[in-house]
């Protein structure tokens, strides 16, 4: 192992402590038993016991998760789909290169922009159908947009890595297209379908801007309502709702973690 | 150039260039007609829109007008001002400097991290991965929380006379760069770390062996090699960067507005889409100048 | 029966004028040979000579622009891989990762659907042959690169191909592993019987398992025969140089044989061009105190390379180099006696440029 340099170790033990400060004083004042004001007056549960007596707080999550799962699943579908006709078949070069524009935007636009073009084509496109009033099912469409790119990636980085050889040996063991996607493309790509599902479920849970701009008031998300509370004036509920999220968080991260060591492994 | 119904093999299997492409046509058609739908016609209809009239109630009335572009430059009925273009500029140099910040951060933690054991070593990453994904809006509050009157961090800048007595450490410059840093931190560490972990030190002791100074050593022997995570880690901080509006919403307030405030603004309480849209243009070509001025400059870093 | 109706009738893969471009590279440049049934055949060359392209073209994995392909008599010209009685065993093995060593040996019979009890006793049986049952249940990154090695042999092995193709199979196994495996892969074909077409670009691969071998470069074919054949009579110097070392000899006709830098060689027989190459191996220089009748070269050593069973002995005028049995060391800066016997001294067919 490399000896390191003493600037180098406090540097990087000052900077984790700038990363966790914050946070730890969130979870720290989510256990104060002070109602109002940031003075400490003993240990308590009870706001996380309140969380799931307040109604808004249960929609709210209740939001974010269908959110969260009904566009992952559809950008996943959609994204993998995309990844292979990408990746698979003998486009000229123009073509794959305009093809790869359309699926870089969303990494070099501020997303801002995007909430933007789309605030500004629901509002066009409610003249046709009042689908397009703003609400989940805009929300659902805003978050599948930005997912699509991020799994397309993450797949289409993994038949990169699969290569043709493993295609052309089941080909020369006699496969069929039908029975070659069974039983040999899906099986190697499920792990990059997995992690590329994981990423836009993440994504999604963690997206504010996109939400902020198409959400209506009927579909109020966690982070929506946490910014909206901050304007309100924070109750020590939120401080326990964001440790909540905090610790979900760290769960779907070790997670992950573990699920993609396991795969590199193999 | 061969015919397109000339039989070629493709991944083991006999076929024509032309049916490949059928087939393939058919798989990318539904993800591209989504993007197209609701990714590139929005990004149009946005440009549209950002030359037309806004009507007396909000409303778009589809006159031609380049109105919108002269008030983001400026120019009202009373005369020139700097300020929308002063909040560009600031937006501008706050997303440079927290990229430069986060950066100058995260070559020391990821020298760090890599010189951990290897068990440790994944325990550091993931530590680093969790502010990654947690919620913006939470890590942005989380700061506003720190910075509150009661806590030691704002009594202490009230002691040396920074704040008055019993004022919060916000809403100012130095919070909202507080905030910015902490946000995009591990955007750059993260993809800069796949970088220093496979880092040929070799060629760093074969640097120092001849005497290189330090900022040589780094300039010549480090810099090129952990440029491809560099890159990625520049790219993922200077865009969002240059469109947050929950920091600045937050811990800069209306004294530190940034453009993504700007167009929050004219998307909501204002409801003036045209300017929206107009600022979201400039939004756009500011992105894209900036990345474009790194990627020439970062060209040259690799080719030196 | 005539020698050459057997010929015919015994083919079992046959390849017609092959041409294949990659863009303007000429890949494959009018390529035609024969592989007789039950032969091992080696297509031996430097990386980029074609011969991994025509392999993958007789699997059916890349399309030649011009030219046939026929096996068993049968053109397979237009057939793709899944209809072609051929199977491959790829560089890199190509195991599927996820699937078991069972189930990968079985992948063949099982996308032709055929019956559990016959894939059973099939694939057990390679397993057996190949020394493979106890891992029938693991996962191929869990074996080492011997093993994986066998199981892509059986892979390929266990759907009875007319045409086992094998792409540079020990280019992944170490040195000391590599020997051990061209003897059993020598041995293994000729307990099968089968056709086998081995890519290569290690000469001693070559010799140690071919029955016949051709020689390639730059997309066609230079020489093809047995390895006795082609060592010992190599055709040009690029053919003498690959397989093995040579002494090339740079030289002009001259009556009953050749003026070299050395003086005057006399030669068995009378070379075609004004001005070339002879050559001969090292080994089959003769060396001693005396001068012989003919051919006889004054040198002194300059320098003794030790290698087991031999020594390589450098000598000067030359260089040249002059292969010994090990128990004849002769010291560097002693002059002795060459005898280059005009009965080992080869014309090379290429003229001096």
């Amino acid at each position: 192992m490399r000896r390191q340099h003493p600037l180098i170790v406090a540097i990087s033990y000052l900077t984790m402590a700038f990363l966790y400060l914050p946070l730890a004083g969130v979870a720290i004042f989510s256990v104060n038993a002070a109602r109002r004001g940031l003075v400490w007056k003993g240990f308590t549960l009870k706001w996380y016991l309140k969380l799931f007596e307040n109604d808004w707080i249960l929609e709210a999550a209740w939001n974010t998760l269908l959110l969260a799962v009904i566009s992952t699943i559809i950008a996943t579908v959609l994204g993998t789909i995309l990844a292979i006709a990408m990746d698979r078949f003998p486009w000229r070069s123009r073509t794959s290169n305009f093809l790869d524009i359309i699926l870089h935007i969303p990494v070099v636009i501020p997303d801002i922009i995007l909430a933007a073009s789309l605030v500004v084509a629901f509002g066009l496109l409610r003249m046709a159908s009042s689908i397009f009033e703003p609400g989940l099912p805009n929300m659902i469409i805003g978050h599948i947009t930005f997912q699509i790119a991020f799994v397309a990636l993450v797949v289409r980085s993994r038949l990169v890595a699969i290569g043709s050889e493993v295609e052309e040996a089941a080909r020369d063991l006699f496969a069929t297209n039908w029975y070659l996607l069974r039983k040999v493309m899906l099986p190697l790509l499920m792990p990059g379908i997995i992690a590329g599902a994981m990423l836009a479920f993440t994504l999604s849970l963690d997206d504010f801007v996109i939400s902020f701009f198409t959400a209506g008031p009927e579909s109020q998300t966690l982070p929506l309502f946490i910014f909206a509370a901050v304007r309100r004036g924070v109750t020590p509920q939120i401080h326990a709702l964001s440790t909540l999220i905090m610790l979900v968080t760290v769960i779907l991260v070790v997670l992950t973690e573990r699920f993609t060591r396991h795969h590199e492994k193999e | 150039m061969k015919r397109a119904d000339s039989l070629i093999t493709w991944y083991g299997e006999l076929t024509t260039r032309q049916q490949l492409l059928k087939r393939g046509s058919l798989l990318l058609s539904p993800g591209m007609l989504w993007l197209m739908l609701f990714l590139v016609l929005p990004g149009l209809v946005l440009v549209v829109v950002s030359v037309v009239t806004r009507g007396a109630y909000g409303q778009l009335e589809w006159v031609f007008t380049l109105e919108n572009y002269k008030r983001l430059a400026g120019f009202t009925l009373f005369g020139w001002t700097p300020d929308y273009l002063m909040i560009l500029w600031r937006s501008v140099v706050v997303a440079f400097f927290t990229t430069l910040v986060s950066v100058l951060l995260s070559y020391p933690l990821c020298f760090f991290i890599a010189g951990r054991p290897e068990r440790s070593r994944y325990m550091w990453l993931t530590l680093v991965i969790i502010p990654f994904w947690t919620n913006m809006v939470i890590r942005a509050y989380a700061w506003f929380l720190i910075l509150s009157p009661e806590l030691p961090i704002a009594k202490l800048a009230a002691v040396f006379g920074f704040i008055p007595e019993g004022a919060p450490l916000y809403p100012n410059a130095f919070a909202v760069y507080l905030g910015m840093v902490s946000m995009f931190l591990p955007f750059v560490t993260l993809p800069l770390y796949a970088s220093v972990e496979r880092l040929d030190w070799s060629l760093v002791e074969a640097a120092q062996d001849l005497y290189a100074s330090r900022i040589r050593t780094f300039t010549q022997a480090i810099l090129p090699q952990t440029m491809p995570g560099l890159s990625v880690g520049i790219i993922l901080t200077f865009v969002p960067a240059m469109g947050m509006f929950v920091v600045p919403d937050l811990l800069g307030g209306a004294k530190y507005m940034l453009v993504g405030n700007l167009i929050q603004q004219q998307f909501g309480t204002s409801r003036d889409w045209p300017f929206g849209a107009a600022i979201s243009m400039g939004l756009m070509v500011l992105t894209m100048v900036g990345l474009q001025i790194y990627r020439r400059k970062g060209k040259e870093v690799q080719v030196v | 029966m005539n020698q050459n109706q057997n010929l015919t009738t015994d083919q079992s893969l046959s390849i017609k004028n092959i041409c294949k471009n990659f863009g303007d590279v000429k890949a494959l440049d009018d390529v035609t040979l024969n592989v007789a049934s039950g032969e091992f055949f080696t297509l031996l060359g430097p990386s980029g000579c074609g011969k991994t392209t025509l392999l993958r073209i007789i699997a059916g994995l890349e399309m030649a622009d011009s030219g046939r392909v026929f096996i068993g008599g049968k053109d397979i010209t237009g057939l793709p891989a899944i209809k072609r009685q051929v199977n491959t065993v790829f560089q890199s093995y190509a195991l599927f990762p996820h699937l078991t060593i069972y189930e990968n040996i079985a992948f063949g019979l099982r996308s032709r659907k055929f019956p559990d009890a016959e894939i059973k006793k099939r694939v057990i049986r390679r397993l057996e042959m190949l020394d493979l049952s106890s891992m029938a249940q693991r996962h191929p990154h869990q074996l080492s690169g011997g093993q994986k090695q066998r199981v892509a042999l059986a892979r390929a092995l266990v759907n009875e191909p007319e045409v086992l193709l094998l792409d540079e199979p020990m280019s992944a196994l170490d040195a000391r592993l590599r020997a051990q495996v061209q003897e059993d892969l020598r041995r293994l074909q000729r307990k099968l019987g089968r056709t086998f077409i081995l890519v290569t670009h290690d000469q001693a691969e070559a010799l140690v398992c071919s029955d016949r071998l051709a020689v390639m470069r730059q997309g066609r074919v230079v020489q093809c025969g047995t390895p006795e054949e082609v060592y010992d009579n190599p055709k040009d110097s690029f053919v003498a140089k690959f397989l093995g070392a040579a002494n090339l000899i740079p030289c002009t006709k001259a009556p009953g044989g050749v003026q070299t830098a050395f003086g005057f060689l006399a030669l068995d027989k009378e070379p075609s061009w004004q001005e070339g190459t002879v050559a001969i191996r090292p080994e089959w220089i003769g060396i001693g105190d005396k001068e012989p009748e003919r051919n006889g070269i004054r040198a002194h050593v300059t320098e003794i390379i030790y290698r087991g069973t031999n020594f390589d002995l450098w000598l000067e005028p030359g260089p040249l180099r002059v292969r010994t049995s090990s128990y004849r060391r002769i010291d560097p800066g002693r002059e002795v006696w060459l005898e280059l016997a005009p009965k080992e001294l080869v014309i090379l067919e290429d003229e001096a440029r």
